[in-house]
């Protein structure tokens, strides 16, 4: 199947990612091999068949309703590229 | 002008009271320092994974069922996908394949006009972090305590016309979520928030407009004005030629304006993909009875129980029921005095009065129902009048004081010795011998006088039917 630069670019920017020219080819010829193997699983008669929801076969894994963390703030900030007032410190992203 | 008809439908995001949040043991506690119910899964550290809170779904569940909804007996998460650092993830655990609930409704009256209000879905997922600006540093300050509170997201169908049909609506919920326990509803700490779909069409048009979607309301108020506002917008936009553009506003309340948030040109597209680290829920018939079996009594049957079994009118019945806060005083108020008349009359006149002119809610009520029965059984028991009575409630009001406690230091407690009494009307005749005279010549109202001056000199602490009868004799 063949991916338009129009379709790549708008995944990137939607990954955030900032690909250059040759970046851009591979990236349509690994996508477009993807999309090939979809068209191929398409193919098969799903009729009747529940969509798979997870891989493992177990179900329903509940915690109960019990506070079980205190306050771990140094630590928890520790990896913070920047920080301050107890805050993670980004770059603006609000007026 | 062409006569337009306006289309609303409601997505409102309620944060659920559990005690932890949706997916590990951090408390859901508002406020505290920054960062301080926080733990590695909240904010999104590589390796974690979330495990759910079994109450997140039993909440869940109790809505629905109350919204009378059917519930998805296979159901699973999903992940939105979006850069934004509210998310330390990038993404938002949400539900959009299998929600919990769907197809459910509930009834307004609007001007004695009933109508249901259909319920598309209620789906659960976590709540975002705070972002400040710093204006010191010109950067973003990112507080995770709200971040992976539980919500539940209930979308409405596009069933109503009008901001009447949607406060109506928006009482009704939250009355239903505060009753049910599953949600505090406050409005101004976030736990309830609307976010309003609108279009506008030509009466009697058969497809709906272009629709815009609006933020960032926190009152009943600013919901009502941004509807009018809005409608007026698109209104005008349509009278000129011009066409309404999809996007979503930011309602600014100071402003009494909206302002698009996000054009066109940047749409999301969140790439939703199911939760590979939480696995699927079956729920099983046993489990929803079992909810439906524990679900309180709400509001409507709350209403036609007072009537019936304590004789209260359907009015005050209304108002007393109109908040969990009051109907949960009356009740508990009438299971210790068992005077359901009086209680309902404390509620609906001097609690009411002092709600309004100290501008509070019900929900700041903070007077014990053991000190508003102790106030009845005073008067009950002919220890004060009810005049004496207003005053003590007005301390039980504001600082929750010991009626008994507040009548003896005060020295309130009424005279019932009818000798002193007798000896003080004596007095009140001896000095106003005109009233007398004027009483004694017809003049029905020169006892009302009398009494008051009765009532005067004993400070208020006397039985005016008591009075009555002695000067009455007397005279």
């Amino acid at each position: 199947m063949n991916i338009t630069d129009e379709t790549i670019e708008y995944v990137a920017a939607l990954a955030k990612l900032e690909l250059n020219r040759e970046e851009k080819e591979k990236a349509k010829k690994d996508l477009g091999s993807i999309l090939e193997y979809m068209d191929t699983m398409n193919e098969l008669n799903t009729d009747n068949i529940e969509p798979m929801s997870h891989v493992f076969p177990v179900k329903n894994v509940f915690r109960e309703d019990i506070v079980t963390n205190g306050p771990n703030r140094d630590i928890l900030l520790s990896n913070a590229p920047k920080q301050k007032d107890g805050c993670f410190m980004v770059p603006k992203t609000v007026e | 002008m062409k006569s337009y008809e306006t289309v609303i439908g409601l997505e409102v995001h309620v944060e659920l009271a559990t005690e932890t949040k949706i997916f590990c043991g951090c408390t859901t506690r508002f406020g505290g320092d920054t960062n301080t119910h926080c733990c590695p899964v909240c904010t999104g550290m590589p390796g974690t994974l979330p495990v759910l809170n079994k109450k997140v779904v039993e909440y869940a569940m109790a809505a629905g069922l109350a919204l009378n909804c059917k519930i998805n007996q296979q159901c699973k998460f999903d992940r939105k996908n979006y850069f934004y650092p509210d998310l330390p993830k990038a993404y938002q655990v949400s539900q959009l394949y299998l929600p919990i609930c769907h197809n459910g409704g509930i009834e307004i009256e609007v001007d004695g006009v009933k109508k249901v209000i259909g319920i598309h879905e209620i789906h659960m997922e976590e709540d975002a972090g705070k972002l400040t600006h710093d204006p010191w540093e010109d950067c973003t300050l990112v507080d995770y305590n709200r971040c992976g509170v539980p919500l539940i997201e209930i979308v409405s169908e596009p069933d109503m016309r009008s901001a009447e049909e949607v406060i109506a609506y928006l009482d009704k919920l939250k009355l239903i979520l505060q009753y049910l326990g599953v949600s505090d509803c406050k409005m101004q700490e976030g736990s309830l928030r609307a976010d309003i779909n609108l279009s506008v069409r030509e009466t009697g048009a058969k497809e709906f407009g272009t629709r815009t979607e609006m933020k960032n309301m926190n009152s009943f108020k600013a919901i009502t004005r941004a509807i009018e506002g809005e409608r007026k917008r698109q209104i005008e936009l349509l009278e000129e030629g011009k066409a309404v553009v999809q996007e979503t506003r930011r309602w600014d309340d100071n402003k009494d304006t909206s302002f698009a948030m996000r054009s066109k040109e940047d749409a999301q597209d969140y790439r939703y993909f199911p939760e590979p680290d939480l696995v699927p829920m079956e729920i099983s018939d046993e489990w929803i009875d079992e909810i439906r079996n524990r679900q309180p009594e709400l509001r409507d049957e709350k209403m036609l129980r007072y009537e019936k079994e304590y004789d209260i009118p359907a009015y005050d019945a209304g108002i007393i029921t109109g908040s969990k806060r009051l109907a949960d005083i009356f009740e508990e108020t009438v299971a210790i005095c068992k005077k359901p008349k009086e209680v309902s009359n404390w509620i609906m006149v001097e609690t009411m009065r002092l709600l309004k002119e100290t501008e509070m809610e019900p929900e700041d009520i903070h007077f014990t129902p053991d000190n508003l029965a102790k106030l009845i059984a005073l008067i009950h028991d002919g220890k004060i009048n009810r005049t004496v009575a207003k005053e003590v409630f007005e301390s039980v009001f504001k600082d929750n004081t010991d009626p008994e406690a507040y009548v003896k230091e005060h020295g309130l407690m009424m005279v019932n010795d009818e000798g002193e009494l007798r000896s003080v009307v004596e007095k009140v005749l001896a000095v106003n011998p005109t009233s007398v005279a004027d009483y004694r010549g017809g003049k029905e109202k020169a006892l009302g006088f009398l009494v008051g001056q009765t009532m005067k000199e004993m400070k208020g602490k006397a039985d005016p039917g008591m009075i009555n009868k002695i000067l009455k004799e007397l005279l």
